[in-house]
C-alpha cells in the first residue's frame, strides 16, 4: 500500500526465451516431477468428477457399474435425477433459504467488524491490546460450548427457528475472524496517510468513509466471500438454531436429511449434492484469490 | 415453494436487511460521533473508541463469552437444571463407553488428520512451486474447501460404495482394489477396522488445500538467494529441503499443525452425515449433539461441550504463541 | 506574520527518552530554514511538534504571535509535505489536491480555481485525472507539493521530500523548490539529513544532534565558523580533517607536523581541524605537512588525496593537474587562515 514506490522494472522472465532444445531437455529431466504432480492432481479431482458423472446416470446403471463406465460408449446420460430431486424434495426452497441465511449473516458481521476493526487499529483505548488478544483466542472456541445457553435465550425470545436468530448467531460467531482480518489490514495502511488527513482537517468519520474503506476493498471482499461460504456451507449451526423444519432449512440440512431418508434411491443424492455445490464452486472459481487471502489472513499474515 | 411469497415477503426482507443494517449501523456511528464531538477535546479520544467497538463487543459478549460461562455452569447442574451436582456429570459422561469410544476416535482424528493434511499440503506446496501450471494445480487441490462438509460426505459416500464380491464394484476405491489390485472389496463405512480412517481420509481431502495454501505462502517467503547460496555451496535438492527449507518453514508448520488439531477436535459434519456416529466412529462433537437433540440431556451435553473446550485450550495457547513467533519474524 | 518560534521546546517520550532538548530557534517570515542532522537527532520530531502531530512536553511554539501548543493540527494554518508523499492512492490528482479544501468546506468553484492554479505552477495540468500509481516519483512529489500549496498556508513544512528521488531528479527538484519558495513568498521549514541540501537550499541552517541544537546560521557562517566539532565534521564533503595536537607557545604540534596558530589559546591539548581544501601544493609560512598517499580520487574537476601524516589520517584537495600516485609522499602547505581548534569535544577556540 505504499504510495511512493520508486519505479522498479520487473525482472526479465528467463523463460520468456521460448522453446529451445535446452527447455525441452529440462522438461524431460523434470518428467517425474510433472508425472507426480499431474497424477496427484488427477487423483484429487476424481471424487468430485465421480459425483458429477454419477448425477447424470440413471438408477439402472447406478447399482450395476461404476461411474467411470459412463465415460465410454454407450453413454447413458440422463437428467432424470435432477428433475426428480428438484420436484420432489425441498431443494428449491432450501436453495433460497441458503441465500436468505447467508447474505445477511455476511453483511451484518462485515459491517460491525469494520467499525470495530478501525477502532482496534487506529484508536487508542484502555485495554485495547488485551481485548484484541482475547478476540483472537475466541477464534478457537468450539461452537458447541455456546449452543445451550443461546438456545435457551432464543427460546425465551421466540427466536428459535427464525432467520433473525441465526443471523444474529452467525454474526456473533463470525466477528472474531472478521475483526482480526480487517484489523490486520487496516493496521498496514501507511501512517502518514492518516497524518496527512489530520493536517488536512479530516475528522474520524471522513477518514473512515473516504480513505480507509475505499482502500480496504480487497480485504472487505476477502472477508465477505470467506464468511459467505462459511455460512452457506454450515450444517451444525443451522441444525441447532433452525431445527429441522423444511421451510427454513438451508441446502446443507436438506442434503443431510436426504442422505438419511433416500435409502435405496440414492442416485438422486448425487444430483442434490451437486446442486448444493454450484454456488460455492462458482464463487470459488471466480473469486478464488480473495478466498485464499481470507485463509491466509487467518493463520499467517498474508 | 411459493413464488408469490418469495417476491412479496422474502426478497424485500432480504433487501431490507442487506441495506438497512449497514445503514442503521452507519447512522449509529455518525450520531455517536456527533455526540462525542460535543465533549471537551481532551475527553474525546477516550470515549470515541467505545462507540466504534461497542456493537461488536455486545455481540461477542452475548454469543461467545456469556454462553461459555453459561455452559460451564450448566455442566455442573443435574439433568433437571436446578440441582447442583458438581462434577458428577463429568464422571458419568467419561464413564460412558460410548464417550470413551468417541474420545478414542477423536485421538485418531487428532493424529492422522493433522499428519496427513500436513504431509499432503507440504508435498503439494513444494511440488507445485516448481511448475509453471502451479495456479491451476493449487486451485484444484484447494477446491474441496469451497464445498460444504455435507456435500463432501456425499462425495465420499459414493467413493466408498460397496458391492458384494463378485459383483461389479460401483465405488471408486473398491473398484481399484478389486479390479486392479485384485483384493476383496471392503465395506469402508461399516467395517470398524477401517471406517474411522475412511472418514479421516475424506476430511483430509477437504482440508489439504488449507495447509497447502499457507505453507505455499510461507515457502515463497523464503528468499531465493538463500537457496541459490546453498546450491553454490554444493547442496543437492534433498539436502536443501531438509536443511534449509524445512527449518525455515517450521514455525508455519507448527501454526498449521495446531490449527489442524483444533479442527480435528471440532470434527462433526462428516461423521454426522456419513455414519451418525455409528459403527464406532463417533466423535465428541457428535455425542454432544446427540445428547442435546436426541436425548434432550442438557447436563451431559454441557459436560461434553466443556470437555471439548478444555481439550482445545492448551492447543490454542500453543497456537497463539507460535503465531506470534511467526509474526515477530516477519 | 508567519514567523515561527521555538521557545525552550522539549519533547520527552518517557522519563529516560528525550527526543528534543531545550530547542530555541526563531524563523523569520518568508525564510527558508533547514533543520539538518543525522538520523535520530530530533529534527523530524521538532517538525512534527510544529505540525501538531506530536505533543509538546515543555516550552512553546509560536506561529506569528499565536501560541499553537494546544491548537489542533488542522487549525494551525500549516501545510506539510511528507517524505513518502502520503497521497491518497484511490483518489485522482485533482481530488488529492482538492481534499484539504473540501475539509474546509470551500465552495466547489473556489476549490476548482485553487487546484488549477497550483497545478499550473507545478506543471500538473495534464495529470489531474490520473491516480498516484500512474505517476512517476517526481510527479507524485509535485502532487504532494500541490496539496500543500492549495491551502495557502502560513508555513510550509517539508519532511525529507527529496529522499525518495534518484540523484539526478533530486538535483533538479532542489532548484525547483528554491524557485517555488521565492514565488510563494512563504516561510519554509525543511528537514533533511543531507548536508548538501541544507547548504544549497537554506537561507539559514539549524543543525541538530542527539536532540540538541548545535548551531544556527547561514550556510557560509556555518561552513566557515562551525561552533563545535560535530558541526565542523557534519558540514562539508569530504569531511574536515581532525588531528590531535598539543599546544605550546602558540604552536600546535601534531604527530606528523607543526603549525603556528593565528591566535593564542589557553589549553594545552586539543583537536586541530582543517578542511581538505586548506592543504595546497604550495608551502607558505613554513606550515608544511608531509603526507603519505594511500588512495587518489580523481573527479575531473577535483583531486582528493587520502593518506597519513604521522599517525593521523588526513584528506587533501589538490589541483587536478598535480600528478600523484598511491604510495607517493607529497609535501603540502597548510593555510593557517582556515584553521579550527576544538577543545575535547565541547567547543572551538579559534577559527
Amino acid at each position: 500500500m505504499s504510495v511512493a514506490r520508486p519505479e522498479v522494472a520487473p525482472p526479465v522472465e528467463a523463460a520468456a526465451a521460448g522453446i529451445t532444445p535446452r527447455t525441452i531437455l529440462e522438461w524431460i529431466g523434470n518428467l517425474p516431477l510433472h508425472v507426480a504432480i499431474i497424477g496427484l492432481t488427477v487423483a484429487w479431482i476424481v471424487p468430485t468428477v465421480g459425483l458429477l458423472v454419477s448425477s447424470f446416470r440413471p438408477l439402472s446403471a447406478f447399482a450395476t457399474s461404476g461411474w467411470w463406465t459412463a465415460l465410454s460408449p454407450p453413454f447413458n446420460f440422463t437428467l432424470d435425477n435432477y428433475q426428480h430431486i428438484l420436484s420432489t424434495s425441498n431443494l428449491g426452497t432450501s436453495f433460497f433459504n441458503s441465500f436468505m441465511i447467508s447474505i445477511p449473516a455476511t453483511v451484518i458481521p462485515a459491517t460491525v467488524a469494520a467499525f470495530a476493526a478501525y477502532a482496534f487499529s487506529w484508536m487508542r483505548f484502555w485495554g485495547r491490546d488485551w481485548i484484541f488478544l482475547a478476540l483472537v483466542g475466541l477464534l478457537a472456541v468450539p461452537l458447541q460450548v455456546t449452543f445451550i445457553p443461546i438456545l435457551s435465550m432464543f427460546t425465551s425470545l421466540g427466536l428459535n427457528g427464525t432467520f433473525l436468530g441465526i443471523w444474529l448467531a452467525h454474526t456473533g460467531y463470525g466477528l472474531p475472524f472478521a475483526i482480526y482480518l480487517l484489523a490486520n489490514f487496516f493496521r498496514a495502511l501507511p501512517a502518514d496517510l492518516f497524518e496527512s488527513a489530520e493536517i488536512d482537517g479530516a475528522g474520524t468519520l471522513t477518514v473512515f468513509f473516504r480513505i480507509v474503506l475505499p482502500l480496504s476493498v480487497p480485504a472487505l471482499a476477502s472477508l465477505i466471500i470467506f464468511q459467505f461460504l462459511w455460512v452457506w456451507n454450515d450444517l451444525l449451526v443451522a441444525l441447532i438454531y433452525l431445527g429441522g423444519t423444511p421451510e427454513v432449512a438451508p441446502l446443507t440440512v436438506t442434503l443431510a436429511n436426504l442422505v438419511g431418508s433416500l435409502g435405496q434411491g440414492y442416485q438422486y443424492l448425487t444430483a442434490a449434492a451437486f446442486l448444493s455445490m454450484i454456488v460455492p464452486l462458482v464463487v470459488f472459481f471466480s473469486l478464488q484469490r480473495y478466498f485464499v487471502r481470507g485463509i491466509l489472513a487467518g493463520s499467517v499474515k498474508g | 415453494m411459493d413464488l408469490g411469497q418469495l417476491l412479496t415477503v422474502q426478497l424485500p426482507t432480504l433487501l431490507a436487511v442487506v441495506i438497512g443494517v449497514p445503514a442503521v449501523l452507519a447512522g449509529y456511528i455518525v450520531v455517536g460521533e456527533l455526540l462525542v464531538r460535543r465533549l471537551p477535546d481532551g475527553a474525546q479520544p477516550g470515549v470515541r473508541p467505545w462507540i466504534w467497538v461497542g456493537p461488536a463487543l455486545v455481540f461477542i459478549a452475548i454469543f461467545l463469552v456469556y454462553p461459555v460461562f453459561g455452559t460451564v455452569y450448566r455442566s455442573l447442574l443435574g439433568r433437571d437444571g436446578s440441582s447442583f451436582v458438581a462434577l458428577s456429570n463429568y464422571g458419568r459422561v467419561l464413564g460412558d463407553s460410548a464417550v470413551v469410544t468417541a474420545i478414542r476416535d477423536n485421538i485418531y482424528w487428532l493424529l492422522l488428520y493433522t499428519l496427513f493434511a500436513l504431509l499432503f499440503g507440504l508435498l503439494m506446496a513444494v511440488l507445485s512451486d516448481r511448475v509453471r501450471y502451479e495456479t491451476p494445480v493449487k486451485s484444484l487441490i484447494f477446491m474441496p474447501m469451497a464445498i460444504s462438509f455435507t456435500a463432501l460426505a456425499v462425495i465420499w459416500k459414493f467413493m466408498y460404495s460397496y458391492q458384494p464380491p463378485g459383483e461389479p464394484q460401483t465405488g471408486t476405491l473398491n473398484a481399484v482394489l478389486n479390479g486392479i489390485l485384485h483384493v476383496q472389496p471392503i465395506t469402508w463405512i461399516q467395517d470398524e477396522r477401517v471406517n474411522n480412517f475412511a472418514l479421516i481420509a475424506a476430511a483430509v481431502w477437504g482440508i489439504t488445500g488449507f495447509a497447502m495454501v499457507i505453507l505455499s505462502a510461507s515457502l515463497k517467503g523464503i528468499p531465493g538467494e538463500l537457496l541459490e547460496a546453498a546450491r553454490v555451496d554444493g547442496a543437492g535438492q534433498i539436502t536443501i529441503f531438509r536443511r534449509v527449507i524445512l527449518p525455515l518453514l517450521m514455525p508455519t508448520i507448527t501454526v498449521v499443525a495446531t490449527t489442524l488439531v483444533i479442527f480435528a477436535l471440532k470434527a462433526f459434519d462428516i461423521v454426522y452425515v456419513t455414519t451418525a456416529g455409528n459403527f464406532h466412529t463417533d466423535v465428541l462433537a457428535n455425542r454432544m449433539y446427540k445428547e442435546l437433540y436426541l436425548a434432550g440431556n442438557f447436563a451431559n451435553s454441557s459436560a461434553l461441550a466443556v470437555i471439548l473446550l478444555i481439550a482445545v485450550i492448551p492447543v490454542l495457547i500453543f497456537n497463539l504463541r507460535q503465531f506470534r513467533a511467526v509474526e515477530g519474524r516477519r | 506574520m508567519a514567523s515561527v518560534t521555538y521557545d525552550h521546546v522539549v519533547k520527552r517520550y518517557t522519563p529516560e527518552t528525550t527526543a528534543v532538548r531545550d530547542f530555541n530557534v526563531e524563523v523569520a517570515d518568508k525564510e527558508f530554514m533547514v533543520l539538518v542532522g543525522p538520523s535520530g537527532c530530533g529534527k523530524s520530531t521538532a517538525l512534527r511538534m510544529l505540525a501538531g502531530l506530536e505533543s509538546i512536553s515543555e516550552g512553546q511554539i509560536r506561529i506569528g504571535d499565536r501560541v499553537v501548543n494546544n491548537i489542533a493540527a488542522k487549525d494551525r494554518d500549516i501545510a506539510m509535505v511528507f517524505q513518502s508523499y502520503a497521497l491518497y492512492p484511490h483518489m485522482s490528482v485533482f481530488d488529492n489536491m482538492a481534499f484539504p479544501l473540501q475539509m474546509k468546506r470551500m465552495p466547489k468553484a473556489d476549490i476548482d480555481t485553487r487546484v488549477r492554479q497550483a497545478s499550473g505552477i507545478l506543471g500538473l495540468d495534464n495529470f489531474l485525472k490520473r491516480k498516484p500509481r500512474a505517476l512517476s516519483g517526481g510527479q507524485r512529489q509535485r502532487v504532494a507539493l500541490g496539496r500543500a500549496i492549495v491551502r495557502h498556508p502560513q508555513v510550509f513544512l517539508l519532511d525529507e521530500p527529496l529522499s525518495n528521488l534518484d540523484a539526478k531528479l533530486r538535483a533538479q527538484t532542489r532548484i525547483e523548490l528554491q524557485k517555488l519558495h521565492r514565488d510563494l513568498e512563504t516561510t519554509f521549514i525543511y528537514v533533511t539529513h543531507d548536508q548538501v541540501e541544507a547548504m544549497t537550499m537554506g537561507d539559514r541552517i539549524a543543525i541538530m544532534y542527539d536532540g540538541v541544537l548545535q548551531q544556527v546560521g547561514t550556510p557560509d557562517d556555518i561552513y566557515d565558523h562551525p561552533a563545535n566539532r560535530f558541526v565542523a565534521g557534519f558540514i562539508g564533503s569530504p569531511t574536515m580533517n581532525f588531528v590531535s595536537v598539543t599546544l605550546q607557545n602558540g604552536t600546535a604540534k601534531a604527530s606528523g607536523f607543526e603549525v603556528n596558530l593565528p591566535k593564542s589559546v589557553e589549553a594545552q591539548r586539543g583537536i586541530l581541524g582543517f578542511r581538505p581544501e586548506a592543504l595546497t601544493d604550495r608551502v607558505q609560512d613554513g606550515a608544511a605537512v608531509e603526507m603519505k598517499v594511500d588512495v587518489v580520487e580523481r573527479l575531473g574537476s577535483d583531486q582528493f588525496l587520502y593518506g597519513q601524516s604521522g599517525g593521523d589520517a588526513i584528506t587533501a584537495r589538490v589541483d587536478p593537474r598535480l600528478k600523484v600516485a598511491p604510495g607517493d609522499s607529497v609535501r603540502l602547505g597548510l593555510d593557517t587562515r582556515s584553521l579550527h581548534l576544538f577543545d575535547g569535544e565541547t567547543e572551538r577556540a579559534l577559527i
